[in-house]
């Protein structure tokens, strides 16, 4: 069975740092930022970039849509 | 593989729908409200029906839906949406009409427009977003606020004696041989984001095949007003809300389930 | 060959609904309007024009239908009585402020609260001075016959379609009650959905194809544009005053006492004049057709000329205003009107205008002449 990796790409002015993304990946990728964004909200961003397999999970429940998930199928 | 590898336009996979506008939503960080707006401009692009959808947006959070939603929108007077929707759909029966109304505007000014419209069985989409509050004008009790909820106009907690019971217009509304279908979903997780989606979708079929009301209540999560963090309010809104308000469909092709 | 009939004025009034091509008519029953609906449902006008004719919920819900339909380009009416009237002036002005055309009938019954289903003209603040909340106007058409009951209703779409305003057609029970002959209109057919939007396809919501999204909303949060927006509103009443006034006068020529009336005050007026002539009193008649624009410059110009002027309204007093206002302090102006549903007669009127302004005002301020007190 091919693997598939992922990615997401957080918008980080429009995120609102809600962290509705976190407790619905299933692999710990999204941390929220130290640093905060021009609105002084702390933005989400993808921490541990290697586990993402693009289940797009986070973005949809964004209210926001500060979420763009990109996906490649890897043979195994 | 590098990250970089990935992030190209053919690998995108989910996006922001292309009917949402580029104004940023004025709704609260964490509001349920967002989420609902993107499934049901999803939908709309999705059935291809965008040049024949009028929506219609009444007094509530969502009274700006029309800033974010890319389509024909009316504003109407709190809760009159169903009457507007009423005439709209009448003079333009080939339309694909919906309102996106809150629990103040649908359950409390807007009762009887509600319940006629449904009555009637217009051929409308009602799209109820239940919080259990009025968010708009600072977080004051609604028909739906459960009992013992603290909210600025019942700052002890709702008392049933002199307030009332939290007014489940869902399954009355059930009740009425207008509506075809009616159901009860959520977006706090992506499983339930997507069965929402689902609801939207049957909903607007629906008006193409001329079945009357489709009905869909969303509970979500107002964490400002509930004063609470938005992860803490979805997780209150799993214990507290959805006992009293369970999900899943309540009516189905005009049969009560 | 004209089409003759002899109708109650609502009953023409709902006929000329039909021949006006109207889309829609959304309504309520209360006394002494109902036969507006009632003849309109049993004419079935979904056969001869496809028109919706719908009863609503309630007088709120169906002046929000009127406003869903208008924001859609429709021509939309909707009709009721005074306490009626009151619960949809909250919808009349988001017609006004989201600027979209409409037609609402009032036929007024005695008030205040549930009042008198006999007729009245007490609502001529209500209809005037906005009604409901905010800067905006009403452009007020006042009929006074069966036969203006069923032509008004043509007008009063043009003229809501010319500005984007909403329009009242300010009637009374007793011109909505009597019978009177009635040369019906040809039947203008309505926009087909294709005319509709080539017209109106730059403001009305009718499903964004090859544009962009169309919004219809009275909501501005920003000030400045909110103040813009009124303004320009105020430019389309300033526009109205100049291009649609309507009035009508009757021997003004020689007039030395002026009678100011509406509707059917004006009728019966009309014979209070002819009474008056017959003693060798030389009253005129000034009947203003539409109440705003209200024929103010008319009013002020025959001012210079007569020694007083009675407004006469089936009230306590509310036109006299506008009309004090008009006559600029030139004369005495003085109100008569029964009210409470009681109808004034002819012999009432010219009594009134007898004892207060002839004998108590015909002293005219600020100039001298050969005095004529009786």
């Amino acid at each position: 069975m091919a693997k598939v990796k992922g990615a997401i790409v957080v918008d980080t002015e429009t995120c609102k740092g809600c962290e509705l993304c976190i407790p619905v990946c299933q692999d710990q990728v999204i941390s929220m930022s130290k640093e905060v964004n021009r609105k002084g909200y702390h933005y989400a961003y993808m921490s541990n970039p290697d586990v993402c397999n693009g289940c797009t999970n986070c973005a949809i429940v964004c209210p926001d849509r500060a979420i763009s998930v990109y996906r490649v199928k890897v043979s195994a | 593989m590098e990250v970089l590898d990935i992030i190209k336009p053919e690998n995108q996979v989910f996006c922001k729908s292309k009917l949402m506008t580029d104004n940023t939503l004025s709704y609260c960080p964490g509001c349920g409200h967002g989420t609902a707006h993107n499934l049901a401009m999803e939908v709309i692009d999705e059935l291809g029906i965008v040049e024949d959808t009028i929506g219609v947006a009444p007094v509530g959070c969502s009274v700006f839906a029309y800033e974010f939603m890319n389509i024909d929108m009316t504003q109407a007077a709190h809760g009159r949406a169903p009457a507007v929707a009423t005439a709209i759909s009448r003079t333009w029966p080939e339309k694909y009409v919906f309102t996106y109304q809150g629990d103040g505007d649908l359950a409390a000014i807007g009762t009887a427009e509600t319940i006629h419209a449904c009555n009637r069985g217009e051929n409308i989409v009602i799209i109820f977003v239940n919080n259990g509050i009025y968010g708009m004008t600072g977080g004051q009790m609604a028909p739906t606020t459960l009992p013992g909820m603290k909210t600025s106009t019942s700052p002890y907690g709702r008392e049933i004696e002199s307030m009332g019971s939290p007014l489940k217009i869902t399954e009355l509304v059930a009740n009425l041989p207008g509506t075809y279908y009616v159901t009860r979903q959520s977006v706090h997780t992506h499983k339930h984001a997507r069965k929402t989606k689902k609801a939207i979708k049957t909903a607007f079929e629906n008006t193409r095949l001329k079945k009357g009301v489709s009905f869909i209540e969303i509970v979500s999560n107002c964490n400002s007003g509930w004063k609470m963090n938005p992860n803490e309010s979805n997780k209150w809104m799993e214990e507290h809300m959805f006992p009293y308000y369970p999900l899943g469909d309540i009516k189905v092709k005009g049969e009560l389930k | 060959m004209p089409e003759l009939k002899l109708m109650k004025g609502n009953e023409a009034l709902a006929e000329a609904i039909i021949r006006a091509g109207a889309d829609a008519y959304f309504g309520y029953p209360i006394t002494p309007q109902s036969e507006i609906i009632e003849y309109l449902m049993t004419e079935r006008p979904e056969e001869r024009t496809g028109m919706v004719v719908l009863q609503a919920e309630s007088e709120v819900a169906a002046i929000n239908m009127v406003y869903g339909a208008a924001s859609t380009g429709k021509k939309v009416i909707t009709s009721s009585s005074s306490p009626g009237i009151s619960l949809k002036l909250e919808g009349v002005s988001y017609l006004a402020g989201a600027e979209l055309p409409a037609v609402i009938v009032n036929v007024v019954r005695g008030g205040p609260g549930l009042g008198t289903i006999q007729p009245s003209q007490a609502d001529y603040y209500q209809a005037v001075k906005g009604g409901g909340h905010g800067d905006y106007k009403l452009y007020v058409l006042a009929p006074s016959s069966a036969q203006e009951m069923s032509d008004f209703v043509q007008d009063a779409f043009e003229i809501a379609f010319k500005y984007r305003n909403p329009v009242m057609i300010l009637s009374d029970g007793l011109i909505g009650q009597m019978m009177e002959k009635v040369e019906l209109r040809e039947q203008l057919p309505r926009l087909t959905n294709q005319e509709l939007i080539k017209r109106y396809g730059d403001w009305a919501t009718t499903g964004k194809k090859g544009r962009e999204r169309n919004i219809v909303t009275s909501l501005d949060l920003l000030s400045e544009r909110m103040e813009a927006r009124v303004r320009r509103l105020m430019k389309k009443y300033e526009r109205m005053e100049n291009e649609d006034l309507r009035y009508e006068t009757f021997n003004c020529d020689d007039a030395e006492y002026l009678l100011v009336a509406y509707g059917s005050s004006a009728r019966i007026a009309q014979k209070a004049m002819q009474l008056g002539r017959e003693k060798g009193l030389k009253i005129g008649l000034l009947r203003p057709i539409t109440l705003f624009p209200f024929p103010k410059k008319q009013i002020n110009a025959l001012a210079d000329q007569i020694s007083g002027i009675l407004s006469v309204e089936l009230n306590t007093g509310q036109m006299i205003d506008d009309v004090r206002l008009a006559a600029e302090h030139k004369v005495p102006v003085e109100h008569f009107g029964r009210t409470g549903g009681v109808i004034h007669t002819p012999e009432e009127i010219l009594e009134a205008l007898e004892q207060k302004i002839i004998k108590n005002g015909s002293i005219r301020y600020n100039k001298t002449r050969e005095s004529s007190i009786l």
